[in-house]
């Protein structure tokens, strides 16, 4: 049975990342909605080296909050439509863990590759050599908790009135926590602060809590979603 | 389990709502005139702040209320949704405005208080950023709430909400006083407030208890007017406006 339950996460995960691929854009747009976002900054703020250093890691962070925000919608929405979460969800694996396979895989689309992006977008707003490893690792450990949580608002709204606006509605106050530890690493690396390990270490404890409560809440969320 | 079973449908609740109101407006009333010749007479004025702390007496219980009707709102939500129970659902319904209302009193109060004190009307102080959160947290639940047509599903999903919600407060509250911390400006903080005296701790209570009354009344009244909207195709709320006409 166990066994079983593996396999059909790894279905679940393997045929996430494909339909993902085939429909490329749509992960496409989020990385260039951040790549937009953090572009803007520097034509509103002026392009003094000092200044940008000085907002960067919170610019980058917000802008790699709101574009992961955009892409919660792809989470479960097509799914929906389509009738296949409601197969899904009469599969005989616990839904949690079909559920996490699904988020991990929006993460492996999203998070991942902002993250690995991140590193491009920090020499453009003038971050110090020696935070872009901070970055890198606080959005590695920081997204996933960020798809983590986001699920849940994603599988509420589904089939809802303005469900979009809705999830970001949701979805920003409880990422907030994320947010100021994300960002306060970054900006300790760069000189401005404390060490960074305190930071990074907590990101790691929320992203321990979010795997365990995240999972169960929003397959709970699809079962209203879907009654 | 009998008690909930007896009073736990809409129409029972109605009429039991109805016979407590007077008596929690009554209490409110008695509570707030007394608070308020308390804190704005009897009370001695501080020795650094003078006159202008007097707002604290509206402005710390609205605070505490609005995160007490958060807790409440999430445990009758979790009630309706895990034993399926109507009257929770609406219970947890009608808490939502009235604590948006309490947490908006103390953000504008809070500016207020901020305005003599710091100079300015917003200071990004670590109390004021997580009211400021809750109140986006309200907002959300409201906008959930009302965006799902249907009354089971929209009280089902909003639960789920609300529980989630309440689990993030404390992480929430945490994390803005260690941002807080972090970022510790140059103005005056509060944070180190003296001891507080019997003088005004008296009023306070008070205060906190009429804030605390005055939510049962609105409670009892708002449960009374969702009530009678569920269920205005069934024979009962049929012969009580019948009987009112």
């Amino acid at each position: 049975m166990s066994y079983g339950m593996f396999a059909a996460m790894r279905a679940v995960f393997s045929r996430e990342l494909l339909v993902f691929w085939r429909r490329s854009t749509e992960i496409m747009t989020a990385l260039v909605f951040f790549i937009m976002v953090t572009t803007l900054f520097p034509l509103a703020i002026g392009p003094e080296r000092h200044e940008l250093m000085l907002v960067a890691p919170g610019v980058l962070w917000v802008g790699a909050l709101l574009a992961t925000t955009l892409s919660l919608n792809h989470l479960f929405a097509s799914d929906y439509q389509d009738g296949s979460l409601e197969q899904l969800l009469m599969s005989p694996y616990p839904l949690s863990a079909l559920v996490l396979s699904k988020i991990a895989a929006h993460w492996v689309l999203t998070g991942l590759p902002l993250a690995l992006l991140s590193p491009l977008l920090a020499i453009q707003m003038a971050l110090p050599m020696k935070a872009v490893g901070t970055l890198v690792g606080s959005l590695l450990l920081g997204t996933p908790i960020l798809s983590l949580i986001g699920a849940v608002p994603a599988a509420l709204t589904l089939g809802v009135r303005g469900g979009g606006v809705l999830v970001s509605l949701l979805v920003l106050p409880l990422y907030t926590p994320v947010l100021i530890f994300g960002a306060e690493a970054v900006a300790a690396s760069a000189g401005q602060g404390f060490a960074s390990v305190a930071h990074l270490s907590l990101l790691g404890a929320f992203l321990a809590l979010a795997l365990s409560f995240a999972p169960w809440a929003s397959s709970a969320a699809l079962r209203v979603s879907l009654d | 389990m009998k008690f909930i079973h007896k009073y736990g449908s809409p129409k029972r609740f109605y009429a039991l709502a109805g016979r407590l109101v007077p008596w929690f407006a009554g209490i409110t009333a008695i509570l707030l005139v007394s608070g308020l010749y308390l804190g704005l007479y009897w009370a001695p004025p501080d020795y650094q702040q003078g006159d202008a702390y007097r707002i604290m007496f509206i402005h710390v219980p609205n605070a505490w209320m609005s995160m007490m009707a958060y807790t409440v709102m999430a445990v009758y939500a979790a009630i309706g949704y895990i034993w399926n129970i109507r009257l929770a659902d609406i219970l947890a319904k009608v808490t939502a405005p009235l604590g948006a209302s309490f947490t908006l009193t103390a953000l504008v109060t809070g500016s207020i208080w901020g305005e003599p004190m710091w100079g300015t009307w917003w200071v990004w102080d670590a109390r004021l950023t997580s009211e400021l959160i809750l109140f986006f947290l309200y907002i959300g639940y409201m906008a959930l709430q009302a965006s799902i047509d249907d009354d089971r599903r929209a009280a089902h999903a909003s639960a789920i909400l609300a529980i989630v919600g309440v689990v993030n407060i404390p992480i929430i509250h945490y994390s803005v006083y260690w941002w807080h911390t972090l970022h510790q400006s140059a103005s005056i903080s509060l944070t180190s407030q003296p001891k507080i005296y019997a003088t005004m701790l008296i009023p306070l209570v008070v205060m906190s208890l009429a804030f605390t009354f005055f939510y049962f009344t609105m409670l009892c009244v708002r449960a009374r007017t969702e009530i009678l909207w569920r269920e205005r195709h069934t024979d009962w709320v049929r012969k009580l406006l019948e009987a009112k006409s």
